[in-house]
């Protein structure tokens, strides 16, 4: 996709009846998915899960450009936050609502980590450098086997509850998932439109120009690496909650790229583009269970035809919510 | 001591040799395609089975062949792989040629993984038993013990990497190869067929990884699906360690991580007391390659760009 076509303001349009169609069934589909059987309910948190992940990722490489191969890192920071929190591991019993913003710190504060390094690097070799970070946190947490209970993980994590309202069922994960990736989204899609999203759209498109007129790359930078870090960590302390079980497994490499591919695929730099993406990633393998050793083969070969046929992703850059929340209140 | 520091030497050597002919792939890939091959680690693994298979069919049973149907059974695996190489980049990476930086990389990590799958269909997950390549016959080398085995393994890798640099140096095929790395569109204009650089660039990559492959699950005596993954990273930080790109650089990197590897195997739970083990080894890699690339972004043999010059590389 040139840099032209992809700077060009959104000017997708779809028609009323088609945009209230679509928004009445998102809304019916979100509402009804709780009445399901359990496993469906498992299904969309997974799901859920991995949007939340793509909408923190989508802020590095969809806005800024930057193409970070690690990111499993921080989801990992925020799932073993609760874990080790929240368990009998170090005889913490904390609640969720104050471990969360501790996660989230511990988040920002790898990633702010990871950023200083790589702030000079670009492309490729970001990309390697990310992957390492990602890779050196996987082995410390199969290492510290005291702490973190080493390959074998964490279990038995206590059930989460809010303000006396347990959060462990299917159904109840669901819906703090809803909110979560609701929040995430309204905050993500408001930072895209304000001064640093601007900064971030600059430094993708060209960064020595943005340096040029005056946009300190660094700390641009660096708060991409933070906002996406508090959302990847936020991601984790859910599935941490969600499981009950944390092991080194879930924080492979393979994950980052399932991140990573979920982005590209859907369409980069756009949440609807997310959704579309992870729908694909994790939706696909879950209805081909019964072909378990031929669905991996499957989605590689379907990797390989999809961005192929479509190398720019499913979903325009330009057709994002704003084109929805248009053809619903006209202009 | 110097016994233990010559046979330690050596076991870095013999690893460092693995290490450097896959990350020849990468950094050959790379030079002409700017692009990370992930799939390349799935040749190193490809490369295994395909001589445990031809060991098989010519043998009987892969642990009882003798030198000749050895020879064949690598010779064999080795193009057969390196065909392979081309046959990926013709399917997955050409019609992706002229699209965003990001778009190949991505379907080489499809091809990864369906490679990966498909082998643990055919062939299992488990890890099997591979046969030694060398008889295994300890020499006394100033007091440290050093095998055959290890002894062939330099000496197959070393006529490999003269090969690779009689063909890019001392070759037609080189001179093209390197006019495309150079750059592909003055090439073409000048009526150099780009394509056939390509395929040749894949054919011998993923010839030396299959060979790297093979050597390894000769030393190790195991080999399984997933063996390209971890070695292929390994690899893949020693061709970025030594600046990506960089033939050269591909060789010195892979060396200088094989022995810190070794090293630190050796060294990290006695300079701690026991606190930090073997198993630290990795993120040791990882922390001097984040750490050389601080230093020289664009790795130790790397050209010495600076970010302003970069600029023509932008990515997707």
């Amino acid at each position: 996709m040139s840099a032209g076509a992809r700077t060009l303001e959104a000017s997708a349009r779809v028609s009323r009846p088609v945009a209230v169609l679509i928004v009445a069934l998102a809304v019916a589909l979100i509402a009804l998915t709780p009445f399901l059987p359990n496993y469906y309910i498992r299904v969309a948190n997974s799901l859920l899960i991995y949007v939340l992940l793509g909408i923190g990722l989508n802020i590095v490489i969809g806005y800024a450009g930057l193409l970070d191969l690690g990111f499993v890192a921080f989801y990992a920071v925020g799932a073993y936050a609760y874990a080790l929190l929240a368990s009998a591991q170090l005889g913490l019993h904390l609640p969720l609502l104050l471990i969360l913003p501790i996660a989230v710190s511990l988040g920002v504060m790898a990633g702010v980590l990871l950023g200083i390094p790589v702030l000079k690097l670009r492309g490729d070799y970001l990309a390697i450098v990310t992957l390492g970070f990602g890779e050196i946190i996987r082995i410390l947490v199969n290492n510290l086997g005291t702490v973190t209970g080493g390959p074998k993980g964490v279990a038995r994590l206590d059930k989460a509850s809010i303000g006396g309202l347990e959060i462990a069922r299917p159904g109840e994960i669901y819906w703090l998932l809803i909110i979560t990736v609701l929040v995430a989204g309204v905050l993500v899609w408001r930072l895209e439109r304000s001064i640093l999203g601007k900064a971030w759209a600059a430094i993708r498109e060209d960064q020595d120009a943005a340096r040029g007129i005056g946009i300190n790359t660094t700390n641009a930078k660096l708060a991409a690496f933070a906002t996406s870090a508090a959302i990847g960590s936020t991601a984790g302390v859910i599935f941490a909650a969600s499981q009950r079980f944390v092991s080194p497994d879930s924080f492979s490499l393979q994950e980052s790229v399932l991140i990573v591919l979920m982005i590209v695929i859907g369409g980069i730099g756009n949440i609807l583009g997310i959704i579309a993406g992870a729908a694909i990633l994790i939706l696909l393998p879950e209805v081909l269970r019964e072909f378990a050793e031929w669905r991996v083969l499957f989605l590689g070969v379907l990797m390989i035809v999809l961005i192929i046929a479509r190398p720019a992703g499913l979903v325009p850059r330009r057709f994002g919510p704003e084109t929805l929340l248009r053809g619903l209140f006209g202009r | 001591m110097l016994g233990t520091l010559v046979q330690q030497a050596v076991n870095a050597l013999t690893i460092g040799s693995i290490y450097a002919l896959i990350a020849l792939g990468y950094t050959m890939v790379y030079g002409v395609l700017r692009m990370i091959n992930f799939a390349h680690g799935e040749m190193f693994m490809l490369g295994a089975y395909a001589a445990f298979l031809a060991l098989t069919l010519m043998a009987g049973d892969a642990q009882t062949a003798g030198g000749v149907v050895l020879m064949i059974a690598f010779t064999a695996a080795v193009v057969t792989v390196g065909g392979v190489g081309v046959v990926l980049e013709r399917l997955a990476y050409k019609p992706l040629r002229n699209s965003t930086r990001l778009a190949p990389m991505l379907s080489s990590l499809g091809a990864s993984l369906a490679l990966v799958a498909g082998m643990q269909i055919l062939a299992g997950p488990q890890p099997v038993a591979f046969p030694s390549l060398f008889p295994s016959i300890p020499y006394d080398v100033l007091g440290g013990t050093v095998t055959s085995v290890q002894i062939g393994i330099l000496v197959a890798a070393f006529v490999l990497m003269i090969g690779l640099w009689a063909l890019v140096n001392r070759s037609r095929m080189g001179v093209i190869i390197r006019a495309v790395s150079e750059s592909r569109q003055t090439a073409r204009l000048l009526g150099i067929n780009v394509d056939l650089a390509i395929s040749m660039v894949f054919f011998a990559g993923a010839l030396l990884g299959a060979a790297g492959g093979i050597l390894y699950a000769s030393y190790y005596g195991i080999m399984s699906p997933t063996m390209g993954a971890a070695v292929g990273l390994k690899a893949f930080t020693a061709a970025i360690l030594g600046g990506i790109g960089s033939v050269p650089g591909a060789m010195l990197g892979a060396y200088i991580l094989a022995f810190i590897e070794v090293a630190g195997t050796a060294l990290l739970p006695i300079l701690t007391g026991g606190l930090v083990g073997t198993e630290y080894r990795d993120v040791l890699a990882f922390a001097i390659l984040i750490l050389v690339l601080l230093v020289r972004p664009a790795g130790i043999l790397g050209e010495p760009v600076s970010e302003e010059s970069m600029v023509y590389k932008r990515e997707f």
